[in-house]
């Protein structure tokens, strides 16, 4: 077994997370979705670290946890407000930007 | 990275034994966060694979961030996730309806491509890489958080203080967006009140007397006296002014009826088998 199998299952996770974007319809499934496939790319990152026996790719993917967890904070407020409003958390129900 | 390192990196049989197991589970979690039906079976099975790869990052000599994963991420963000869930309620679960014709059949083959596309890329060129591995050099697993720490403060210093820019506006555009105006029913303030008041658009400028205020009992039936003396007659109020009451006795001798002890005593009881009292009083 070599490292490359990490690479292996971050690929199937990100590609199960990309199915999920595009199949479910409910915004909060959409967004952990897009939670998954931001932590497959960070495996990659840590196994990528670890083949060039190098630690930037753990601060990269240290980062990228950073950012996801601004992202949510902004995101689920938006599904809030738009909660607020239309009484639905689908995406197909917000069509209009606003009322 | 010196030949030592090199030598040094090699998958032990435990760390495969780990990703044998923790693998599938991440994988089994993921397929049952996309095609689980509650919209909370879906978190959980998301926590699933969080954790499973905080494990496999720890295995891959990455403690801390295996740490901040589990802390940062199953520990907060999910919580957070499973709140926001329960606010906006759990039975909105996915609506059967398709509003673009084959939509969902089109994504599923299009992931499938997807997976068999990076599949086979990531395994026909990687396949046969050498691993250098972090376990020999400096950077190792003993100085992991010394040497990210050392790598954040000067080559990464720039990212991080931009990091710490992105938190404070996302911490304030949540503060924004998730802020509820209700405009539905504007409430007066104070001062507004108070001007009103003077205007005459009120009753009265005052509020109105309490009951029992410089009487002598306190019953809510005890009218409020006026200072000179007299039954102030809006300090009761009007239900118990409606409900048939027994008039007074006569007065006790030497005590003249504007005396506020006079309105204490002599006074009996509502009888209790009154019917038409008591439905007036429900009422």
């Amino acid at each position: 077994m070599t490292p490359t199998y990490y690479l292996l299952l971050s690929a199937l996770l990100f590609s199960i997370g990309a199915v999920g974007v595009l199949v479910r319809r409910n915004a909060i499934v959409v967004f952990m979705c897009i939670e998954l496939m931001l932590n497959s790319v960070n495996l990659t990152l840590v196994t990528f670290a670890r083949i060039n026996g190098a630690l930037d790719g753990q601060v990269i993917a240290f980062f990228v946890m950073v950012v996801a967890a601004a992202e949510v904070v902004v995101g689920l407020a938006i599904i809030m407000s738009i909660f607020r409003t239309r009484r639905t958390a689908s995406v197909d129900d917000a069509n209009l930007l606003k009322y | 990275m010196s030949v030592l390192a090199q030598a040094a990196d090699t998958v032990s049989t435990g760390e495969a034994v780990v990703f044998w197991i923790l693998g599938p589970v991440a994988l089994l979690g993921a397929l049952g966060m996309v095609f689980a039906r509650n919209a909370v079976h879906s978190a959980l099975m998301l926590v699933l694979t969080m954790l499973s790869l905080g494990a496999l990052y720890m295995v891959q000599q990455a403690p801390f961030l295996g740490f901040v994963q589990i802390i940062v991420y199953t520990g907060a963000v999910m919580m957070l996730f499973l709140f926001v869930l329960m606010l906006v309620g759990r039975d909105s679960s996915d609506s059967v309806v398709e509003v673009l014709r084959g939509q969902r059949l089109t994504g599923l083959l299009l992931g499938l491509a997807l997976a068999v596309l990076l599949v086979a890329a990531v395994g026909r060129t990687l396949v046969n890489v050498s691993s250098v591995g972090l376990a020999g050099g400096n950077a190792g697993s003993g100085a992991n958080v010394s040497g990210l720490g050392a790598l954040v403060f000067t080559k990464y210093l720039f990212a991080f203080e931009l990091t710490s820019a992105l938190l404070i506006t996302a911490a304030l555009g949540a503060m924004v967006l998730a802020y509820s105006q209700s405009r539905a029913h504007d409430k007066r303030g104070q001062r507004a009140t108070v001007t009103a008041r003077l205007r005459g658009e009120h009753d009265r400028i005052s509020p109105l007397p309490g009951p029992g205020v410089f009487a002598t009992g306190n019953s809510v039936a005890v009218p409020a006296l006026l200072p000179d003396g007299s039954v102030a007659p809006e300090s009761v109020s009007a239900i118990i002014d409606s409900t048939p009451v027994e008039a007074f006795d006569a007065p006790h001798p030497g005590v003249s009826q504007s005396d506020a002890h006079a309105l204490t005593g002599g006074r009996k009881a509502l009888p209790a088998a009154d019917p038409s009292a008591e439905t007036e009083d429900a009422r």
